[in-house]
């Protein structure tokens, strides 16, 4: 299964930028005498989050940056380090370093690797409890690389003559690509078959080291610098700009580093360098990323709107449909042959505005799919990293969901399937030791359940451990007892700082994953919830309220009103015949169909309504499935079956058994979806007791 | 601002100094809450039912894409008599964030009221004395203001859930 990741990449953008304006914003308002709490968790939740994200699509320069960041920032916030102006200032130089990071991988531009490494460098220094000296440490590289170095070009270019000792021809080959990609590279051989390479370039002597050193020993190498001689220099420059995508004027700003745009793949592809080490990956990445840069100069594709603003888009057109109708309702009465020209035109009307009406609704309904399918990459990687097995699956992928939600569902869910791969699946010797099967199982799924949509995310692994979390809490001064329900002390992990793991890792074990996850569901009104057996397994449940979603439903009419069945619980509709339906005493009646006998549910009796039909032989079943348990609904006619857009019932009225929420009709008109497990799990219930009370 | 009790809005009628309040008629008397809280006036609409509700809950119509619920005053005070044709009309209310409609008899106007034309509300009445504010006079007529806040989200409504309440 091969999953385009660079799909996600916008999104990851977007949401890096946000948060990485919002860390420098909370930097720049912290008060370094007395930090506020909040502020500080803020930041290094910003942090955690980019960290996250840039794992997710292998950015491992950023997850570096970042880890390091968080680690220092932790400390901070735990109150291990007292917060200095150097720290902030690190931090804000931190921030620039990774935005520059992110221009990288997003446009392709330059990224200057000597200020990745002079922050990790001052991070890390911060974190030993040292306060560098000198905040200058960014300084142009090259000048501090080469500090007697004057000749550089106007590009900042210097000319390098290396001298290599006696290698094998190939590996002559393989250097002249690899160092062509830094500059401009010309060869000459001495008396004595060594190579000699003049490079021009604006990269320090240390980098050319560094790669020569994939090759050949490096203390074999003897590299001068020398002086420029115009007219060589003329002739490069010349070479150099045929050979190199010509760079945007707009990058004057930084005018030592401007000529290492020039050399786009090195800088960015370093990490995969480190990793690979061949120069044939180094080649190909120089292609890709040339690729890429051609698309970083246009505009973004995407514009983000505050949500609201749909919201207002999709009433409007809501109400924009409902006058439609009206307009074609009154129009039905002319004379077509009289009003040719107005009918044509309505029709035209009619058909701009249902085009419009789903273009709209498309703007919010996403299939989860959209969010399930960055998952089984990462968990592949993940499991490789940790040594298990695992096998992903998902379920529900097709269930439609607002943007605004799926947007923001992203993050906690990442959040959770880490922990349930880092905590819940244990080790492949251990699962064998416990009797399961070596391969671990982490299953996510998506499904409208009641008023809600219930995201699951559910691990077959050893479970949360009680007495650890109990432990741990009263260690953290929390207030617990002994006694305290199992489904209490399982929510004791969504509290901030709480994290089990006895080592924290790249992965988790810092206890913010669960904070956030908490804390952003909380923010879409829904709720976490954790079941867990030892031994057996943990399910995270994620439940979010309907705001908008879209349903499939089956009109169905009782009486006078009509309300919709979700589709999904329909399995067929029949006319029973009256010698099919037989009465239980005293426990209503019972529908044979197919050899098996189903409970009669008769809506019009728990809705209290005037029906058409009371025999099941007049009137119409609906036979339903819900949670495992069938039942054979009695209505008097089915109506059709239509997308409806559900809205939440609760919002200016409250909660009603039975319902699940309303839609709007095409007429304008409401019509009240039912609640299908609940009509399943308590039909006699339901109908007596009183609903308001 | 919302009037939480009957004895603060009494010490706090100053408060209302020159406030504004919609007048509204259920049978032969005649009402009046904060316009403030009013978001729009309406023709009544077919509704949708809600099954195994109160009388007095109509229930449900599309406002402009939002599910609201209608309650007929006149059923729920037995004042009047609950027709349903053109003139009807429908107070579409914003509390707290939360719409709904309610039936009456017909709207007239809208009225300032300063403090000393509100008198405390004598013990008696069609409406609980804790939903009242006092009773306003303006010349010849006399209004009976009702805490329109408190009375929808109270539970004898059973608008909202209790938590809510």
């Amino acid at each position: 299964m091969t999953i385009d990741m660079s799909q996600f990449y916008q999104v990851f953008f977007d949401e890096a930028d946000e948060l990485l304006a919002e860390m420098e914003k909370l930097l720049l308002a912290l008060d370094v005498s007395a930090p506020d709490g909040e502020d500080l968790n803020a930041i290094f939740r910003a942090a955690h989050s980019i960290k996250g994200g840039a794992a997710t699509f292998a950015f491992t320069d950023i997850t570096e940056v970042t880890h390091m960041l968080e680690s220092l920032l932790d400390r901070i916030r735990k109150g291990e380090m007292a917060l200095t102006p150097e720290h902030v200032d690190a931090f804000l130089a931190a921030k620039d370093v990774l935005t520059m990071q992110m221009d990288g991988h997003h446009h392709g531009s330059s990224v200057d690797q000597d200020a990745v490494g002079s922050v990790c460098q001052r991070l890390k220094a911060l974190s030993q409890g040292i306060v560098p000296q000198t905040p200058a440490v960014e300084a142009a590289p090259v000048a501090a690389a080469e500090p007697a170095a004057p000749v550089a070009d106007a590009d900042g270019n210097y000319i390098f003559r290396i001298e290599l000792p006696a290698v094998p021809q190939r590996d002559v080959d393989a250097l002249a690509a690899e160092l062509g990609l830094l500059g401009t590279i010309g060869q000459e051989c001495l008396a004595d078959q060594r190579v000699v390479f003049t490079l021009t370039t604006s990269e320090s002597q240390d980098n050319i080291v560094a790669i020569c050193s994939f090759v050949l020993d490096p203390d074999d190498l003897k590299i001068t610098l020398d002086a420029a001689p115009a007219a060589a220099h003329a002739e490069l420059q010349g070479d150099s700009e045929a050979k190199q995508p010509v760079e945007e004027p707009g990058y004057g700003i930084f005018e030592p580093q401007k000529a290492e745009v020039a050399s786009p793949s090195l800088p960015v592809a370093k990490p995969e360098q480190a990793a690979t080490g061949t120069p044939a990956a180094e080649a190909k990445n120089f292609g890709r990323r040339a690729t890429d840069k051609e698309g970083g100069s246009q505009e973004s594709s995407s514009i983000r709107v505050g949500i609201e603003k749909v919201d207002q888009l999709i009433n409007l057109v809501g109400e924009l449909v409902i006058t439609q109708a009206m307009i074609e309702q009154r129009i039905g009465a002319l004379d077509p042959i009289a009003h040719e020209r107005l009918l044509n035109s309505a029709s035209q009307l009619a058909r701009n505005t249902r085009d419009l009406q789903e273009a709209v609704m498309s703007i919010r309904m996403m299939p989860m799919d959209y969010v399930f399918s960055r998952f089984p990459r990462m968990v592949r990687d993940l499991a490789g990293k940790l040594g298990k097995k695992v096998d992903f699956v998902t379920h529900g992928a097709a269930t439609e969901l607002d943007k605004g939600l799926i947007e923001r569902i992203v993050d906690p869910l990442t959040h959770l399937v880490r922990n349930s791969v880092d905590h819940g699946i244990e080790m492949p010797e251990k699962r064998r030791e416990n009797g399961k099967s070596e391969t671990g199982k982490l299953s996510l799924s998506a499904a409208h359940q009641g008023g809600n949509i219930v995201i699951e995310v559910s691990d077959d692994g050893g479970g949360l451990n009680r007495e650890r979390i109990l432990a741990k809490a009263k260690q953290q001064g929390l207030d617990v007892s002994d006694t305290m329900p199992d489904a209490d002390v399982w929510n004791l992990v969504l509290a901030p700082g709480f994290s089990t793991a006895e080592v924290v890792t790249d992965v988790s074990g810092r206890g913010v994953g669960m904070d956030v996850v908490k804390r952003n569901i909380a923010a879409m009104g829904g709720t976490v919830d954790i079941r867990s057996v030892p031994g057996s397994g943990t399910t995270m449940a994620i439940s979010l309220p309907l705001t908008l979603a879209i349903l499939d439903g089956m009109s169905v009419k009782v009486g006078e009103e009509v309300y919709i069945l979700p589709l999904g619980y329909v399995i067929e509709s029949l006319q029973p015949a009256s010698t099919d339906v037989k009465e239980i005493a005293g426990q209503g009646r019972v529908i044979k169909i197919r050899g098996e006998y189903l409970p009669l549910i008769p809506l019009y009796q728990i809705f209290a309504i005037e029906p058409c039909f009371t025999e099941p032989s007049q009137g119409i079943v609906v036979i339903l499935e819900a949670d495992g348990k069938k039942a054979a609904l009695l209505v008097d006619s089915l109506v059709g079956q239509q997308q409806v857009v559900v809205k939440n019932l609760e919002s200016n009225f409250r909660k009603v058994a039975g319902i699940s929420g309303a839609t709007i009709l095409g007429d304008g008109g409401v019509s009240l979806i039912l609640d299908v497990s609940a009509l399943l799990r308590s039909s006699r219930q339901l109908s007596a007791d009183p609903i308001f009370y | 601002m919302s009037y939480t009790t009957q004895t603060q809005a009494q010490a706090g009628a100053g408060e209302i100094a020159g406030k504004e309040f919609l007048a509204f008629t259920l049978g032969q008397e005649e009402y009046g809450i904060d316009i403030l809280r009013v978001q729009e006036i309406r023709g009544y609409e077919p509704v949708t039912r809600i099954a195994n509700a109160p009388d007095f809950i109509k229930g449900v119509v599309n406002l402009r894409g939002i599910i609201v619920p209608v309650v007929d005053m006149r059923i729920k005070f037995s004042l009047g008599t609950p027709t349903y044709d053109q003139f009807t009309v429908v107070i579409i209310l914003n509390i707290g964030g939360r719409v709904m409609g309610m039936v009456v008899d017909s709207v007239s106007d809208v009225t300032t009221l300063s403090p000393n034309q509100v008198r405390p509300a004598p013990e008696m009445g069609t409406f609980d004395s804790d939903y009242l504010i006092g009773l306003g006079t303006l010349n010849e007529r006399m209004l009976i203001l009702v805490d329109i806040d408190k009375l929808m989200s109270s539970s004898e409504m059973g608008l909202m859930e209790k938590i809510a309440a």
